[in-house]
């Protein structure tokens, strides 16, 4: 039994129990309310940049980042309402007008969280403008591949290499619409002196922006349970694969 | 019962949404039964008719006469469909997008690549000028449904246009719109 205390709150009319300092996102997914997410990562810092998990607090016209909006007394939480479908909708349209976004080449087709949170969100086009902006991939390292195409900056590999891996090679550089991901000090990846080659930011990418060397189109894997335990496994103290500790 | 009238047209695609088209096998005898393909590229019919019911439109707008043809079938069509990921997104059709100016690509492939002989391919009235962006179809023309995938897998169209042949538009959610 969790002993922490806890508040109530709402979620679309439905009373709940949410311990004092949980987010609405992590309240929402342990009670099995679905939230759709792209950049958060549980076990690592919440970054709360791509907006697909905003909800609606009752009596405020903003819409708030579920991630990142820590749970109060008597909140009044919706979470699927038309405006929310509409928003969502709308960011994802605009995470695929901003890169070169193209599924069809991808290394990651079939096996990518943008894809998937597309069809989720119902976008069967998008009405913005493409940017096509002009980006130079990275194969400088013999082992991994960045391709800044199909980076969305959700910085869920600045984040992972930082605090699970404690390397910080990567870092976001330059601002607006020249904001781009850079190792180190915006060197070559294979260049990069700190990068320790474990891999974690690769695993954790949710789109094709990181794969691995020589794999074709829809060739790239991302395995769930590997992240779960890469952001989760120190927070509970399992320092042992679970076959090794059987 | 009047017989439906369907066209369908490849723009600037690689024709796989119409191999997937055909994919649909033996249920193009039942479209038959209820339908007219009244023009395709897969029909010997030279100009695009009058009275279309629905036009499937594969492929992105990559050159002048894409657009020409793309106003046309928008006229003649009372729904358009735009079929596969290119008509949807511009998709690989619209790569050369982020180099610039179409010119400057060509050079590179016609002029620059070849060990000898390089020209620019060009014949007024035979090889269209290139558009200086490829556009997704609807960035031209009204476009009433959307039909993504590369190609769209046949049992996807094949429910498309069972929703069309009963006044409906085709399915818009989940796996039926899903890219790539």
């Amino acid at each position: 039994m969790d002993r922490r205390p806890t508040v109530t709150v709402h979620f679309d009319g439905v009373e709940h129990e949410a311990f004092v300092g949980e987010s609405v996102l992590e309240c929402a997914r342990r009670l099995g309310i679905p939230i759709p997410s792209l950049c958060f990562l549980e076990g690592i810092s919440v970054w709360g940049g791509c907006r697909v998990c905003v909800v609606e607090v009752a009596e405020d016209h903003r819409l708030r980042p579920a991630c990142a909006t820590t749970c109060v007394a008597d909140m009044e939480i919706k979470t699927e309402t038309p405006r929310l479908r509409a928003y969502r909708k709308s960011v994802l349209e605009l995470l695929f007008a901003e890169g070169n976004h193209v599924c069809a080449v991808c290394v990651s087709n079939g096996a990518c969280e943008l894809q998937d949170m597309a069809v989720q969100t119902g976008m069967d086009h998008v009405r913005y403008d493409p940017q096509s902006p002009k980006r130079q991939i990275d194969a400088s390292h013999p082992k991994y591949v960045f391709d800044p195409n199909r980076c969305i900056l959700c910085t869920r590999c600045v984040r992972v290499c930082d605090e699970i891996e404690g390397a910080h090679v990567w870092d976001i550089s330059y601002r607006g619409e020249s904001a781009h991901l850079i190792t180190e000090m915006n060197k070559p990846w294979g260049e990069s002196m700190s990068c320790t080659w474990c891999g974690k930011c690769v695993a954790v990418c949710p789109t094709g922006a990181l794969s691995y060397q020589g794999r074709a189109v829809g060739e790239m894997e991302h395995d769930p349970a590997m992240i779960k335990r890469l952001a989760l496994a120190r927070n509970r103290h399992e320092w042992l694969y679970p076959e090794e500790a059987k | 019962m009047t017989r439906a009238r369907i066209a369908t047209a490849w723009l600037g695609g690689c024709s796989g949404c119409h191999m997937s088209f055909l994919d649909m096998d033996e249920w193009l005898f039942e479209l038959a039964e209820v339908a007219d393909v009244v023009y395709s590229p897969i029909a010997d019919v030279k100009e695009f008719p009058q009275d279309v019911d629905v036009t499937f439109v594969e492929g992105a707008l990559a050159n002048e006469d894409n657009l020409r043809e793309a106003l046309h079938i928008r006229e003649n069509s009372r729904l358009v469909v735009a079929f596969g990921d290119c008509a949807v997104s511009g998709n690989v059709t619209a790569m050369r997008n982020p180099l610039g100016d179409p010119i400057e690509i060509v050079k590179a492939v016609y002029v620059d690549a070849p060990d000898r002989d390089g020209q620019i391919p060009e014949k007024e009235g035979i090889v269209p000028p290139l558009l200086p962006r490829v556009l997704p179809v609807h960035k031209a023309i009204r476009v009433d449904a959307f039909l993504p995938g590369c190609p769209p897998p046949a049992d996807r169209i094949q429910a498309a246009l069972e929703a069309l042949l009963e006044g409906a538009l085709p399915p818009n959610r989940g796996e039926a719109i899903r890219w790539g």
